[in-house]
């Protein structure tokens, strides 16, 4: 949170992303930091949010038990374990009100609540200002926000799926789900589970982009990029592994494979990596000139703010009376 | 050789959300735009102040069960702010003040650490407490705690994060390439801390930060918080800014270093103070009258009255005088959110005090309020003003201020531009900053390196 708002000023236009962990932080603070994220930002925040199910992050805080020692986020795949099931259940769906409630908090101000009418003393016309009176299962958060709305409106929320319940909350919540297929088919098929949880959550006619996950591994040749990989796996004395695909190749290659998975229904992808800043010189200077040459990415910023870039408009505040202009 | 004369210690605090700030001025500007808390900072760092201030409230003011509407209302979230200005700014320190009920220790120290990092070593916190389950409405948490109890958890939470600043030696990080080695010691940031409040273990990962741990500030007045203050914090930001009134502050709570064994110049005073600037003082005089008025108009003027009478006075006339009925002394339930509530410790006394006032001044409710809600700390031409600050902060009445604009953004540069070179000249302000961290501007000796005293419980 605070990276992101540090490199806010010495950006103008890429968009700015911070993890908030659900599970452990309060919705109200979370809200108005990622609010004045998008603020020092002109626009370009939003949120990932993050579920913990580890017992050692949860000792950080001493404030909840997580039930059943060492799980950890990887075990949570572990459909089958019913025990896992209930535990990421509920965390999700607490995730859920977290998500609402950080939503209602952005539009606790409608745009134009600040009228500094000198004739009646008023600095706000406070009939413009909402509490959210948000009870749920798990916490419940009164409002307004100490924050006036974003200037987005609604900074985006993301979250990264491994399985269906992490996929249900991205269909009911985010704009913005991030998957980690190992191939076009487990792509084409995690897009279908996210659009099956959109439409069941009654979006369906929302935009959700699902981006896909990659760590890469550039060289100038196929075996100069694995040479690199294996340089360090054997180094460290164990392959390197990741909850995502790790892709080794040219850039060359890797848009290959990026536009191939787009076909299968992904929006884009987010990129990892693999040696900073070795593997992110070879992204901007390698892939992103290739895939301009291919007519498959932007050659210059066509919006101002994170919501434009991802062609979500600027939405109606959920407080705001029909008809009441929202600027 | 004359004495060496002390150095004044100068801050900004940009408004909060209270009545200092004139937003019917034309020059008036954004509070909640980054390019507002810029430019002070600027200006700030222009004219070498030490920090920056940020004030907090975590739920909206209510008077009469409505939200406050006639004061500036709504901020920004404090580190995210700090963050952003760390990078338009290289030495000014970033004080923020952070509640310790409403927010945990480990994400706490965890932000403060990071911000310090991030600025090079400029961060520090305001340490405030609260209690009302008001505010608590916004938490998961809720409102929990008895009031009696606040200062405890204050302590046990700065003790607790401390624990975890000093987690990490810092040495610890060598990221030798050729042995493959990052840390010297794996068991780094370990923790392990238990008491009444908090029972928190696992390992910190945020490496030590350039100042340790950020500079410690505290703004209570009552009791307990000067004690507060002088057994933790660095720095006290206090209201007392008048000569008199701040010698005795002073020498109280300088006097109650020794009980923790430390000296007086470990605990800077520092009075939040306002200002009033003019070619001649008679202008500034003029000026500060002006801003007065428009500081508390009729509206605002009854809810005072109302603040302090704990009843609705709605429909008395801010022109007239003031209401023959007493203040209700039972619990104040007419405002809500707002600490200086709390401060009227006997309503009636105050009302009779006011009533005694307004009659030999023949004043209206509007005039006594005017009055008796703190007037300008200094007013008059620029060397008027700079005499002031040097002949309080040389005569102990505080070690220099945190000053106030009544206009944002640009309410600092005339104070910037033409009291600061005349503080220069006398010799008791920098010219130049001399460090780069905010506990060196401060004239604070560095910390010891970590102890990594959660080390041993953890193992």
């Amino acid at each position: 949170m605070l990276i992101a708002a540090r490199v806010a000023p010495v950006t103008r236009h890429i968009g700015l992303l911070p993890s908030v962990v659900v599970t452990h932080t309060e919705p109200f603070h979370a809200a108005k930091a990622i609010a004045t994220l998008d603020y020092v930002s002109a626009g370009r925040a939003g949120v990932r949010v993050r579920v913990s199910a580890s017992s050692h992050e949860a000792a950080h805080f001493g404030r909840r038990d997580v039930p059943r020692p060492n799980l950890r986020d990887r075990d949570l795949r572990d459909r089958d374990d019913p025990a896992v099931r209930e535990l990421t259940a509920g965390l999700f769906d607490e995730a859920t009100d977290y998500v609402e409630v950080m939503r209602r908090l952005w539009d606790s101000w409608e745009d134009d609540a600040e009228i500094r009418d000198a004739a009646t003393g008023r600095f706000i016309d406070r009939d413009k200002l909402h509490y959210i009176d948000f009870a749920g299962d798990y916490f419940s958060v009164k409002g307004p926000s100490i924050t006036p709305r974003p200037p987005q409106g609604q900074p985006v929320v993301s979250a990264l799926g491994h399985g269906p319940v992490p996929c249900r909350l991205i269909g009911r919540s985010a704009d913005v789900g991030f998957v980690t297929p190992r191939d076009a088919g487990g792509a084409r098929d995690l897009v279908a589970e996210v659009r099956a949880a959109q439409a069941a959550a009654g979006r369906a006619e929302d935009t959700l982009h699902v981006l896909g996950d990659l760590v890469v591994f550039l060289g100038e040749d196929a075996a100069a990029a694995a040479g690199r990989k294996r340089r360090l796996d054997d180094r460290a004395g164990q392959q390197y592994v990741s909850d995502a695909a790790v892709f080794t190749g040219t850039p060359g290659q890797l848009a290959d494979l990026l536009q191939d998975w787009q076909l299968a229904g992904l929006s884009g992808f987010r990129l990892r990596p693999g040696v900073i800043p070795d593997d992110l010189e070879a992204i901007t200077r390698g892939l992103v000139p290739e895939l301009q040459r291919r007519g498959a990415f932007r050659t210059a910023y066509a919006a101002g703010t994170l919501r434009g870039l991802l062609g979500l408009g600027r939405p109606a505040n959920r407080y705001a009376p029909a008809g009441r202009s929202s600027s | 050789m004359t004495t060496p004369r002390k150095q004044i210690h100068l801050a900004a605090h940009f408004p909060g959300v209270n009545n200092t700030t004139v937003w019917s001025d034309p020059r008036s500007g954004s509070h909640i735009e980054f390019s507002s808390f810029a430019h002070l900072a600027r200006t700030a760092e222009r004219a070498k102040f030490d920090f920056l201030f940020l004030a907090e409230g975590l739920r909206l003011r209510e008077q009469n069960g409505q939200i406050y509407d006639l004061d500036v209302v709504g901020r920004p979230d404090t580190f995210t702010v700090l963050a952003a200005l760390a990078a338009v700014t290289d030495r000014l320190g970033l004080a923020g003040t952070i509640n310790s009920t409403f927010n945990e220790p480990y994400e706490v120290a965890r932000q403060f650490a990071s911000l310090d990092h991030l600025s090079g070593g400029r961060a520090a916190w305001n340490v405030v407490t609260s209690w009302d389950a008001f505010t608590g409405e916004n938490f998961r948490r809720g409102g929990f705690l008895p009031q009696e109890a606040r200062y405890e958890r204050a302590r046990t939470f700065l003790q607790t994060a401390w624990e975890l600043f000093d987690s990490w030696r810092g040495d610890e990080i060598v990221a030798d390439k050729e042995s493959g080695v990052f840390l010297t010691d794996p068991g780094a940031g370990r923790f392990a801390h238990s008491d009444a409040h908090f029972g928190i273990s696992g390992q910190f990962t945020v490496p030590r930060s350039p100042q340790g741990r950020p500079v410690i500030f505290q703004a209570g007045d009552s009791e307990e918080g000067r004690e507060f203050a002088a057994s933790s914090a660095d720095a006290i930001f206090s209201r007392h800014g008048t000569l008199e009134d701040g010698q005795a502050f002073y020498a109280d709570v300088k006097g109650r270093l020794a009980r923790y064994g430390r000296s007086p110049d470990q605990l800077l005073i520092l009075p939040a103070a306002t200002f009033v600037l003019g070619d001649t003082d008679a202008d500034a005089q003029e000026l500060a009258r002006e801003v007065r008025f428009q500081q508390v108009s009729g509206q605002t003027a009854i809810k005072f009255l109302e603040q302090l009478w704990n009843r609705d006075l709605s429909g008395y006339d801010p022109d007239g005088p003031l209401p023959d009925i007493d203040p209700d002394p039972g619990e104040n339930t007419i405002a809500r959110g707002r600490a200086s509530v709390r401060m009227h410790r006997d309503p009636l006394a105050i009302a009779a005090q006011w009533r005694a006032r307004a009659e030999a001044g023949n004043l209206s409710i509007r005039e006594l309020i005017i009055e008796v809600t703190g007037r300008q700390t200094f007013v008059g031409a620029p060397a008027t003003v700079a005499d002031a600050i040097n002949t309080l902060v040389q005569a102990d009445a505080s070690d220099g201020f945190i000053l106030v604009p009544h206009i944002t953004p640009g309410g600092l540069d005339e104070f910037a531009d033409r009291v600061v070179p005349l503080l220069q000249e006398r010799g008791v302000f920098r010219t130049d900053y001399k460090g780069s961290t905010l506990r060196e501007h401060l004239g604070l000796a560095p910390l010891p390196a970590g102890t990594a005293a959660g080390r041993e419980a953890a193992s």
